[in-house]
């Protein structure tokens, strides 16, 4: 089976390099864009099981080692 | 004074840290593989150098931590043992909880490689060869090395007098309080941005990071004459 984490700095951690991206953005006209953050996304093949049952594993991969949680937060998805 | 310089995939460090302590200490000074489980026998420190361990993969240090004499890394320094991780082996060193906090890339969004002047805030084994309040002149050369941990850490390392080094005047990289090197509660963990294996002697014309590497000698060679 098939799931994403889904791996973003925590609220009020400065972000430049999506700042960066965001001021790009401005100057190529899309003057509507206000902000950008830049996150991971990673995509994780495991063997079949139960949504719930994976969920738990990939939240405790993602407390262990895909996101450090000082800075980031992390979401399973499926 | 034995020192055990690690090597992981991606430093680029070890050497110099090795030079330094052999060439300019006179000590003995050897590399230990990543994939090695002991550490060799005697020894007083453990460097953890500057690099880009496995590529910075994931975040920095994140899988350094995961190397096989990590394991021995922090039982050595469970028992008392004196770390000293230089900007990659710092980032190791939160990534392996051996410190708090964690970094994040430079508030510049650049990589920054320049000399910086740093305030010596605490005496510790790293640290004593240095007067509290001297300034003392480090390069830096990272990415990644804006440092940040929630407020109430990072009000408790300044309550506790962990903080060791700070940028004085000029903050490369926007960490927190100014923040360049910190200590364990049991100060024989140092983690330092900056990098004194680079400022160790007079061919450099830089010559302040040789106290990082006396203070720990001092202190290990205090310890062993007690």
């Amino acid at each position: 089976m098939h799931a994403k984490v889904l791996v973003t700095l925590r609220q009020g951690v400065l972000d430049p390099a999506g700042q960066a991206v965001a001021t790009s953005l401005n100057q190529l006209g899309f003057s509507q864009v206000k902000g950008v953050r830049i996150g991971k996304v990673l995509e994780v093949e495991l063997d079949d099981m139960p949504e719930d049952e994976a969920r738990k594993h990939l939240e405790e991969m993602g407390r262990q080692l895909l996101a450090n949680t000082v800075i980031e937060d992390f979401e399973v998805e499926f | 004074m034995r020192v055990s310089v690690v090597t992981f995939p991606g430093s680029n460090c070890d050497e110099d840290a090795v030079h330094v302590v052999r060439n300019v200490l006179g000590a003995h000074a050897e590399l230990v593989w990543h994939e090695t489980s002991e550490l060799p026998a005697g020894t007083d420190l453990v460097v953890l150098p500057g690099g880009f361990s496995y590529g910075d993969a994931l975040r920095s240090g994140a899988l350094a931590r995961f190397s096989r004499i990590m394991g021995a890394v922090k039982a050595f320094a469970d028992r008392g043992g004196y770390v000293l991780g230089i900007c990659n082996g710092f980032q190791v060193l939160l990534e392996a909880n051996l410190l708090p906090g964690a970094m994040l890339e430079n508030a510049s969004h650049k990589f920054v490689c320049r000399v910086v002047s740093l305030r010596v805030e605490a005496s510790t084994p790293f640290s004593s060869a240095y007067a509290v309040g001297d300034t003392i002149r480090i390069p830096v050369a990272h990415h990644e090395g804006r440092y940040f941990a929630p407020p109430d850490t990072v009000a408790a390392l300044e309550r506790e007098g962990r903080v060791v080094f700070r940028y004085a005047g000029d903050n490369p990289n926007g960490s927190a309080a100014d923040i360049a090197g910190i200590v364990n509660p049991e100060r024989n963990v140092l983690g330092m941005m900056p990098h004194p294996e680079r400022a160790a002697e007079d061919a450099l014309r830089l010559t302040d990071g040789l106290g990082v590497f006396r203070s720990i000698q001092a202190a290990i060679d205090g310890e062993a004459s007690a």
